[in-house]
């Protein structure tokens, strides 16, 4: 979309959005970074992260088919639209409020890195220079050391997967942590924590290998920093831009 | 066996289980620690110190104990109830609210009751029983929709249902009643809700209401006037806990919970009694005869419910009648029982909301520890530093066994609800169950049992835990102590030193506490977990 285009759309969806806003006299940041997380894990599986992936609706625009004011929103995502796959959603009202500020705060700024970068020379540098293919999986091609990203497309915002790219120990989901244990006999090992408790530890190790220990049996044991590199020192920004709109393009496959 | 052989030995078994089986009077719920092999009340016991007289299993041979029975339920919610033992029928409730009678040598079903909750009743933090209470043949149980049954024990039909509070105003119950003489008292949580609170006692043969305490003080008594305006209408102070019963004063206490709305006080100025306090009430009448609050003016969820422990200690020199409370606000306490005067009040995890007590032990708050729309670190974490879960305090040892955590979050609020943040987000809020540790680091946040001289507060042993753990402790009187933990372990402990002497893994939260009973001089030890009940044994 040209720039202007662009503008004048987020400008349009600011309006459109604004107006009914009930709920905008108590909105905090904190009440929007509440909103992003609530989105994640109700909203974004079938509208997307942008909120563009159903037919007729772009939540990031304020385009919607049934909606014209916040408290209609906030009503639709409690209670879901019969005869539709839109299903209810169990959150208190302030909850589903907080969506529809998140959504709001987004439609000037979500538009960022990523539909700029060439994703076809993203995925040549992901899988060449970049060596992100050495832990990172795609459609079955590539290591498991590191998430899974065949869908990351689906699940993250571009800013978030720059952010990654470039800081990537800045956010680390408990479930890609990296542990490191040492045995009695001095075997060291390290791999991505799967699960541990107070007597036993579960890793993938470098070798790829399902690990566990009993914490008894080691000398030490513990976690380490993130062993993905940032790739400021690698990637030029246009490199970074590129690999960015690849994973962005990563929408996992359809079911069939 | 001839035919006849047969018939006489039948009638002799069901002779004796109908001796065995006989009517559980008040008193032998009085002297319950004088039948080891039954456990007839939540915490064996009114004192609620959760401690077995059984010394079948022993720290030497405990490592042989294994699985005799496991229990599973039709429920997929969380299993908090804690089983009644009476004559070889455990007594336990398949959440939300049927009550079931199993063989307590096969965990084979005898009958199941079924309440169907209304289909207005809301909890805040699942669809939960902590269990169950009996006195005579009768089995009594809160539900979600705010009745109290009253359940046949040996047929499993209803003999009485009354309505304690509307359900269609967020008034549920889920603790385990308590017996007093010819009462069952409940009380009704939803506190985070906007209801009034209350505590109230009926007639065992008719359900007929005998008093009612409201933990929230009306117009013109005492305490209203620390609630502004009409807070104190929907005020919370809830109740979802078992209470204790001292005989020798006739008194019953009782926990009661957050003010409401939780996290931001600015609506109900003032101490907001009777929310966060036990309450001292006459047993006859519910009378009020003292209180103590342990978090004033709370903006931080610590609600006051946990099960208050009676024990008689040494304290001073001299031997003293007390109540040993570990808190939700991270402050254990040791109140004389009598008079609910402060003893002695000690932060027992990393504490930072209160610095001290003044000389009547009043907490003194630290300025600025409260909820902002910026974001507050507070210790301990909205979970608290405990809950719910069951202590116990060993005769033996004269020492108080609690299972908590250290758990810290920044709490941020804007409105009514709270936003738990920080590292990872941490974003399991109230009531979740996560299985996913939520923890970056050993230290940041692991959960304990402890071991606590009433005297001084001081634990004299810890056993570290790398998740928190919502199980409640049992101890027995040959020094055994059985407790589990999130991570799905049931294991024992030596109660002297702490030392583990067994565990198994049983794949589920332990979200309950441990009990135990014998049938035919064999000791059992249960415990629910994940969404079954196990029972172990000697080999």
């Amino acid at each position: 979309m040209h720039v202007t285009a662009r503008l004048v759309a987020a400008v349009g969806a600011a309006l459109v959005l604004a107006a009914g806003s009930a709920y905008a006299q108590h909105e905090t940041a904190f009440d929007i970074e509440d909103g992003s997380r609530a989105f994640r894990t109700s909203c974004q599986g079938c509208h997307g992260p942008d909120g563009d992936e159903i037919a007729g609706v772009d939540l990031g625009r304020g385009q919607f088919k049934r909606a014209s004011t916040d408290a209609d929103l906030v009503r639709i995502i409690r209670n879901g639209i019969p005869g539709t796959p839109m299903p209810p959603v169990n959150m208190s009202e302030t909850q589903a409020a907080r969506i529809v500020a998140y959504l709001r705060s987004v439609a000037a700024s979500k538009r960022s890195v990523g539909a700029a970068g060439d994703a076809a020379r993203g995925r040549s540098l992901f899988e060449g220079k970049g060596q992100c293919a050495t832990c990172h999986r795609v459609e079955g091609v590539g290591g498991r050391l590191g998430p899974e990203l065949s869908r990351i497309g689906q699940v993250r915002r571009a800013a978030e997967l720059e952010q990654s790219v470039l800081d990537p120990a800045a956010e680390v989901l408990p479930a890609n942590r990296f542990y490191r244990v040492v045995t009695r006999d001095g075997a060291t090992v390290t791999g991505r924590l799967l699960n541990h408790d107070t007597f036993t530890v579960q890793v993938l190790d470098s070798t790829e290998q399902l690990r566990s220990f009993a914490k008894a049996d080691l000398r030490e044991h513990g976690f380490v920093v993130s062993p993905m590199p940032s790739a400021k020192g690698t990637l030029t920004p246009q490199d970074v831009s590129d690999v960015v709109s690849y994973l962005v393009s990563l929408k996992g496959r359809a079911v069939r | 066996m001839s035919l006849l052989g047969r018939t006489l030995v039948g009638v002799a078994v069901v002779v004796g289980a109908a001796s065995l089986q006989a009517q559980v009077g008040f008193d032998r719920i009085l002297k319950a620690r004088s039948e080891p092999q039954n456990w007839l009340t939540y915490s064996g016991d009114v004192f609620n110190q959760r401690h077995s007289p059984l010394t079948e299993i022993t720290p030497a041979n405990v490592k042989d104990l294994e699985l005799k029975w496991v229990w599973q339920t039709r429920s997929l919610e969380k299993f908090e109830a804690t089983a009644l033992a009476v004559g070889g029928v455990l007594y336990t409730v398949q959440a939300p609210n049927d009550v079931v009678a199993l063989d307590a040598t096969t965990g084979r079903v005898f009958w199941t009751y079924s309440h169907t909750p209304a289909a207005d009743a809301r909890t805040c933090c699942g669809r939960v029983n902590r269990g169950l209470a009996i006195l005579g043949d009768t089995l009594f149980m809160g539900t979600i929709d705010s009745h109290l049954l009253a359940i046949d024990a040996r047929s499993g039909q209803l003999v009485w249902d009354t309505v304690v509070a509307k359900s269609a105003e967020r008034y549920s119950i889920t603790h385990a009643p308590l017996i007093v003489k010819d009462k069952v008292i409940v009380g009704t949580a939803g506190g985070d809700m906007g209801i009034r609170g209350l505590i109230a006692a009926y007639d065992v043969k008719t359900g007929r209401e005998a008093w009612r305490f409201y933990t929230i003080p009306g117009p013109g008594e005492p305490g209203n006037d620390t609630w502004s305006g009409n807070s104190w209408m929907t005020g919370g102070a809830g109740v979802w806990n078992i209470g204790a019963y001292d005989p020798e004063t006739n008194l019953t206490f009782w926990g009661t919970g957050n003010p409401a709305p939780d996290w931001d006080g600015r609506q109900r100025l003032g101490d907001n009694l009777y929310s966060n306090s036990v309450v001292a009430l006459d047993a006859d009448t519910g009378r009020l005869k003292w209180h103590y609050q342990f978090t004033p003016h709370d903006e931080l969820d610590y609600d006051s419910t946990q099960v208050p422990v009676l024990a008689d200690v040494q304290w001073q020199g001299a031997p003293r009648k007390v109540m040993l409370w570990a808190n939700r606000n991270g402050v254990m306490y040791v109140l004389d029982r009598r008079t609910g005067e402060f003893l002695k009040g000690k932060p027992y995890v990393q504490v930072n909301w209160m610095d001290g007590f003044d000389e009547k032990g009043r907490p003194r708050r630290v300025p600025g520890k409260v909820p902002t729309p910026e974001g507050t670190l507070i210790q301990p974490h909205v979970h608290g530093a405990t809950n719910w879960q069951p202590p116990s305090f060993s005769p033996r040892t004269g020492w108080y066994y609690q299972a908590h955590f250290e758990n810290s979050a920044t709490v941020v609020v804007e409105g009514l609800s709270p936003r738990p943040a920080g590292i990872n987000t941490r974003a399991t809020t109230m009531g979740q169950t996560s299985l996913l540790n939520f923890y970056n680091n050993d230290a940041e946040a692991y959960g304990v049992v402890r071991a606590y001289d009433p005297a001084t507060l001081e634990a004299k042993w810890e056993f570290k835990m790398s998740d928190i753990t919502w199980a409640g402790v049992m101890t027995t009187a040959s020094d055994v102590l059985f407790s589990g933990g999130k991570e799905g372990y049931f294991f024992a402990l030596d109660a002297r030193t702490g030392a583990l002497l067994w565990k198994a893994a049983l794949g589920g939260q332990v979200n309950s506490g441990p009990m135990s009973y014998a049938v035919d001089g064999k000791q059992y030890v249960t415990v629910a977990a994940g969404n079954a009940l196990f029972a172990f044994g000697l080999k």
